[in-house]
């Protein structure tokens, strides 16, 4: 029975996007597994982490609040998903933060009747893979494999904010396993000693202060050619770009010969379902992902 | 409105910053010092920050570009023994300093901090083709440009493989009304604003 849910896309999933591929590979991956996603309709930015520069702590909750308010409205009882770590975080937080002062809830509750909306915050805010861990389940996940990943080394890069301070229940903060456990449901080799799992790429650092960010990213590569594996597979649209990106600097910086694939575990997932490269968004990869290539040729 | 304060930081802390109110909470066991990636680079570990804060330096905290190097990795809130919410107090006092006109000058952080803010509140989604260029030029005309050519490789990269669409200079991803979203945001600006002044 097909599963639905309100979906938070968030900005840097939209076409033609830096996360595009993210996005390309989330529907493949979800219609594989019979998920129906309902786009929040009109939904705002989350504002980010570095939103708080800007905006302070009841604008920035407004922005989250706006975006539950029209989740609620359009798609009553159903829980709000996000693919984006930085998106679910700062919806999560919003709420949590609404739900524990009565104070900001008032004024957040002011500043929505501008807009004509109103704040319930009964829904769930879930990320995507807590959505396939916990509803789907690994051999759930599993069981609609068609082409195995067999062959493929991945260093698993869960990165900061699909970890922390949420991350998936039962999960450790300092060695969590469910990217592995998803690579190896697929058929993949996950590279159990991969050293900076949830080591910080620098985030928006990266653009603000480069090579502050850089050096972080350069040990997260680093790492995981140590480990053995032959690419970086991660859940959040800012890992990826940092960690793919930037390579080329990097190399220049550091004098290295970095050129390793970084993809989505959607992108992985799709591939396995027996979707296209297209579909799975490779060919938005700066770093061809050619073992995956292949095998979606299959 | 900082008069009242006078010899009581802590207190302005308190009553003024996001999560302020942990601020005492601290123990002084710095695992969130050794917990930030940012390590080799600030002057202040958050718990020095909070020793400063109860030891009444108001402008050496605020002024401080420590803060700023926050990345919103959450180790720290996520190793803390006393469950003090740091991140939240960094991103909390940086913005209070801003407010304050105490930030320091030129900091590439809380520069590119504000642009951000700025583009996602002009069509409620952020348009990164905007906020890439605008980061170029962030320290003048000339940087900009020098910038714009070191990264000509990245830019032809992403837009190569699509995730980046020159178009976007013409406008870009939106919602479609952001009048009331720019209206519900400076509602909250208001109502933050009063709150913060009657502190």
């Amino acid at each position: 029975m097909s599963k639905s849910y309100t979906f938070y896309p968030g900005c840097s999933s939209q076409d033609k996007a830096s996360g595009s591929n993210q996005q390309i590979s989330v529907a493949a991956t979800c219609d594989a597994l019979d998920i129906t996603l309902n786009d929040i309709p009109d939904w705002n930015c989350c504002g980010a982490s570095i939103g708080y520069a800007g905006g302070g702590e009841l604008p920035r909750i407004a922005l989250s609040a706006r975006n539950i308010a029209l989740a609620e409205q359009s798609n009553p009882g159903q829980d709000i998903v996000a693919s984006c770590p930085a998106c679910w975080l700062a919806t999560r937080e919003a709420k949590e933060r609404l739900a524990h002062s009565d104070t900001l809830r008032t004024d957040a509750q002011a500043a929505l009747a501008e807009g004509g909306l109103e704040y319930k915050g009964e829904a769930n805010v879930r990320h995507l893979t807590e959505v396939l861990i916990e509803d789907i389940g690994y051999e759930g996940m599993a069981s609609k494999v068609v082409k195995p990943l067999e062959g493929i080394k991945v260093a698993s890069y869960v990165g900061c904010q699909a970890n922390r301070p949420y991350g998936i229940t039962g999960e450790s903060f300092e060695n969590p396993l469910y990217l592995d456990k998803m690579s190896e449901a697929m058929g993949a080799e996950a590279m159990s000693d991969y050293q900076k799992k949830s080591q910080c790429c620098g985030g928006a650092l990266n653009f603000s202060e480069p090579e502050k960010s850089q050096a972080l990213v350069k040990d997260i590569l680093e790492a995981a050619y140590d480990s053995g594996a032959e690419m970086l597979v991660t859940p959040c649209a800012m890992c990826q770009m940092n960690t793919e990106a930037f390579q080329d600097d990097i190399n220049k910086t550091y004098g290295t010969n970095f050129n390793m694939p970084v993809v989505y575990y959607s992108q992985m997932m799709a591939v396995a379902y027996g979707k296209s490269a297209k579909e799975a968004g490779l060919d938005q990869q700066i770093i061809r992902a050619s073992k995956l290539e292949e095998i979606a040729a299959k | 409105m900082s008069e009242q304060y006078t010899n009581n930081f802590l207190k302005e802390v308190e009553q003024n910053v996001e999560e302020g109110d942990w601020v005492k909470m601290c123990m002084q066991c710095g695992v969130c010092a050794g917990s930030c990636p940012l390590g080799p680079h600030w002057a202040h570990p958050p718990q020095e920050i909070f020793m400063m804060i109860r030891a009444n330096k108001r402008e050496e905290v605020l002024t401080s570009d420590s803060m700023w190097m926050c990345t919103s990795c959450y180790n720290c809130i996520a190793r803390c023994p006393r469950e003090l919410p740091i991140t939240h107090i960094m991103h909390g006092l940086a913005r209070y300093a801003k407010v304050q006109g105490l930030a320091p000058q030129n900091q590439p952080t809380a520069k590119f901090g504000q642009l951000f803010w700025d583009n996602l509140m002009k069509k409620g989604r952020v348009n990164e083709l905007k906020l890439g260029v605008a980061l170029y030029f962030m320290n003048g005309f000339v940087e900009g440009i020098k910038t714009a050519l070191a990264k000509s490789g990245l830019g032809m990269a992403m837009v190569k493989t699509k995730r980046m669409d020159p178009m976007e200079i013409l406008g870009g991803h939106g919602i479609k009304d952001p009048g009331s979203l720019q209206k519900i945001i400076k509602k909250a600006q208001e109502l933050e604003a009063a709150r913060t002044q009657s502190n």
